[in-house]
């Protein structure tokens, strides 16, 4: 088949599977743009600004487990893409986006919209090509594709200048069924001595953990994760990226961990003698401070990619492969030395654990005549029966989304965990929506993150994807406001806005419903109302109480066992301050 | 602080070298010298990059290299024995009482004289950093004009070898 490179890029998506393509055009793409015209099987989704599209590809990869796929400009297109790509490389999230370059000749001569791509994202992108040669061009995805998706997964640029994609020269196609590249082999199957070193350690343990996070999300790990922590009896944690990979709802979960987890979590981890980490990175907001992390503990570290291992916590076992078969490999063992386990130990764990449950570090003030935004989220799982895909943007609300919405479910829980970007909850929404249209899909934002990207509302209205922002409105950016507060002496320096938009007036001109509440007895039939709109997007504007506070916390410098707990108050505005 | 060679293997591609040079930057790793060049087999470059670093960064520097796709193989020469060498190209002045003793230091050292003018030399020397340091030492740094190192590169003895 001979076929331009334009339509080479279209073909090479469709027989990649690809059903959507998030973009936006420009002079640089317009030979593609021409292309994806010329058909209908890729159905191209067209956003309101390129950072939207990149989110919204990351919000359906998450969802679905597939690649999320951009198209953009060169230039600023390619730059405003550049935040969502940064977001998808630190939650290892994968994608290949697609960016214009100019021609050729005149790359380096500061032509009309021209940015060094490839430079650009070389620090957040698992790999980027340029395309110099449109013979090339297919192999070039085809291995994209390889390499976003296989072992940790990670976006993918290809620059492809214009004169690569000109209508004119046509080019034999085939798309390659395999690739390989032979610098790049992930190990997947763990290493047999290591396994059975870490199955005997794991037994041994009189105060073990487990760690799970967002690898087993990755790895369609779930059912091996549950079986494996059933079958042990253990205690488990999921960090902010694993909600959902263990039921929050069993027994064995204990929350959260790290520094807005939950009270219980952390002792456990401080106190224990055995952790396993599955598909879990010892990042910074899950140690709290390294020299005092889990001094007590011998570490097993499972994860597909080398360098999670021991890259700031050493680990006394380290595994390297994918989740899945290495906890398969795990089970084997397990099964056939479970007596080992020291049953006395265990309950007496138990005891311990559950004591620290007793402080009920979630509990809030119920009686208040405010919205507790705490509250909203409880009564956001039970309108949607814990059955919905959660996205959130990045601050207070997406803790106490994490906090108060127990996933059942893997990749119900989306969001900007490692980047942490504001912006990221509605077009992340949108894509989740699109790939699952019969799904309650909300996302859980505040008056300052949902501004950062709201130009979607209008994507949200031509694509008919009705989800339903629940937007915490609390007039402040609230995490920020919250350490100001702990840490400033309360000097809240820029983290309040003067001038907040008339959501509901916003929503209804974006041609959706605006929905404002402010006061607790509305949330649930509020919710309700959202949720029976089922072919529209609702905007609810929920004015909570204003100075409410994420607890329990981890501060700066503190260790697991140092948690700043909310301290019983009669009044919602009597509360402890730093 | 140990020092350590690493030798890289990597697809000889344009960009593959910003890859390893910003993954030094962006992680704060440092760069002592850096050289690269194709191999017998044009489709390779091979890169030896010196480095200091306390054994957790070295770990971390050998494991983030390998997980760049274009690194295909590599290796710390500093775990095994092995053979280093720089390049030395120096100019020096050479005022007509001097000529002779630069000659003979340039001998005693092993250099070569590559280039004579009435008024300089310049000497090419090749062997381990150290002696390229001794000799450089040795000359009065007023006559030295300019100096250019190439920067250890290293090879490890024995059958074992870096290749695909």
């Amino acid at each position: 088949m001979e076929l331009n490179g334009a339509q080479i890029v279209v073909q090479s998506l469709i027989d990649e599977g690809v059903e959507y393509i998030f973009g936006y055009p420009g002079g640089a793409v317009l030979h593609l743009y021409d292309a994806i015209f010329q058909q209908d099987e890729l159905k191209h989704i067209l956003v309101r600004h390129e950072q939207g599209a990149t989110h919204a590809a990351d919000g359906y990869a998450r969802a679905t487990g597939k690649p999320g796929v951009v198209l953009v400009t060169s230039g600023p297109g390619a730059t405003n893409a550049v935040t969502g790509i940064a977001t998808a490389y630190l939650d290892s999230i994968p994608m290949v986006v697609i960016s214009g370059q100019v021609s050729l000749p005149v790359i380096g001569s500061d032509a009309f919209q021209e940015v060094d791509m490839i430079g650009i994202t070389r620090p957040c992108v698992k790999h980027n090509f340029l395309v110099k040669d449109v013979t090339k061009l297919a192999e070039t995805i085809k291995k994209a594709f390889y390499v976003a998706t296989t072992g940790r997964p990670g976006p993918v640029v290809i620059d492809i200048p214009k004169d690569i994609t000109a209508p004119n020269i046509k080019v034999t196609y085939s798309y390659p069924q395999k690739v390989s590249i032979r610098s790049y082999n992930p190990v997947l199957v763990g290493h047999k001595g290591q396994i059975k070193k870490a199955v005997d350690l794991l037994l041994s343990a009189k105060k073990p953990i487990i760690y799970s996070g967002g690898g087993v999300v990755l790895g369609e790990a779930s059912s091996e994760l549950i079986e494996f922590t059933k079958t042990l009896g253990y205690p488990i944690t999921n960090t902010l990226m694993g909600l959902g990979s263990y039921p929050a709802t069993d027994n064995q979960f204990v929350g959260m961990l790290g520094m807005h987890g939950t009270y219980e979590a952390n002792m456990a981890m401080h106190e224990s003698d055995v952790i396993i980490a599955i598909g879990a990175r010892f990042d910074d907001r899950v140690t709290g401070k390294l020299d005092l992390f889990c001094p007590y503990a011998k570490i097993i570290h499972i994860d597909v990619d080398p360098a999670s291992i021991s890259k700031t916590v050493r680990v006394t076992i380290p595994i390297v492969g994918d989740v899945k078969p290495v906890l398969d490999q795990m089970m084997e063992l397990i099964k056939e030395n479970k007596n080992k386990i020291d049953g006395v130990a265990l309950a007496e764990w138990w005891n311990q654990i559950r004591q620290w449950q007793s402080v009920n570090c979630l509990e809030f003030d119920r009686s208040s005549p405010l919205i507790k935004p705490q509250y909203v989220i409880e009564q956001l799982y039970e309108v949607t029966k814990g059955d919905a895909y959660v996205t959130s943007d990045v601050g207070q609300h997406q803790m106490w989304a994490a906090q108060y919405y127990p996933f059942t479910k893997p990749r119900r829980w989306i969001n900007s965990g490692g980047l942490g970007t504001m912006g990221f909850g509605l077009p992340a929404a949108i894509g989740v929506k699109l790939a699952f249209p019969d799904a309650d899909v909300a996302c859980v934002t505040g008056e300052a993150s949902i501004q950062m990207c709201i130009q979607e509302l209008s994507t949200a209205l031509q694509y008919k994807t009705p989800v339903k922002i629940i937007n915490l409105n609390n007039r402040y950016m609230g995490m920020v406001r919250q350490w100001q507060e702990f840490s400033y002496e309360s000097r809240y320096s820029h983290s309040y806005m003067d001038t907040i938009p008339e959501f509901v007036k916003l929503a209804e001109a974006y041609g959706h419903v605006g929905i404002r509440i402010t006061k607790p007895e509305e949330v649930r039939p509020a919710l309700e109302q959202a949720f029976a709109l089922k072919d529209r997007t609702v905007f609810l504007d929920v004015m909570t109480d204003r100075t409410e506070n994420v607890y329990p916390m981890i501060e700066a410098g503190k260790g697991h066992h140092d948690m700043k707990l909310r301290v019983a108050t009669g009044t919602s505005t009597d509360r402890e301050l730093a | 602080m140990i020092r350590h060679i690493i030798s890289i293997l990597i697809e000889n591609e344009s960009g593959a070298l910003s890859r390893v040079a910003g993954l030094f930057s962006a992680r704060g790793y440092n760069i002592e010298s850096l050289t690269v060049a194709p191999t017998e087999d044009p489709s390779l470059s091979r890169m030896t990059l010196v480095t200091r670093g306390s054994e957790d960064i070295i770990e971390q520097i050998t494991k983030q290299l390998n997980k760049l796709i274009d690194v295909v193989k590599l290796i710390d020469l500093a775990e095994s024995n092995h053979i280093e060498r720089e390049l030395l190209l120096i100019k020096v002045k050479t005022s007509p009482e001097m000529r002779e003793e630069i000659r003979s230091l340039s001998d005693i050292f092993r250099g070569k004289i590559i280039d004579v003018t009435p008024t300089t030399y310049i000497i090419e020397m090749t062997g381990p950093s150290e002696k390229l340091d001794a000799f450089v030492a040795a000359i009065d740094p007023d006559s030295i004009i300019e100096t250019v190192r190439s920067g250890p590169t290293g090879i490890s003895r024995g059958e074992k070898g870096l290749h695909l």
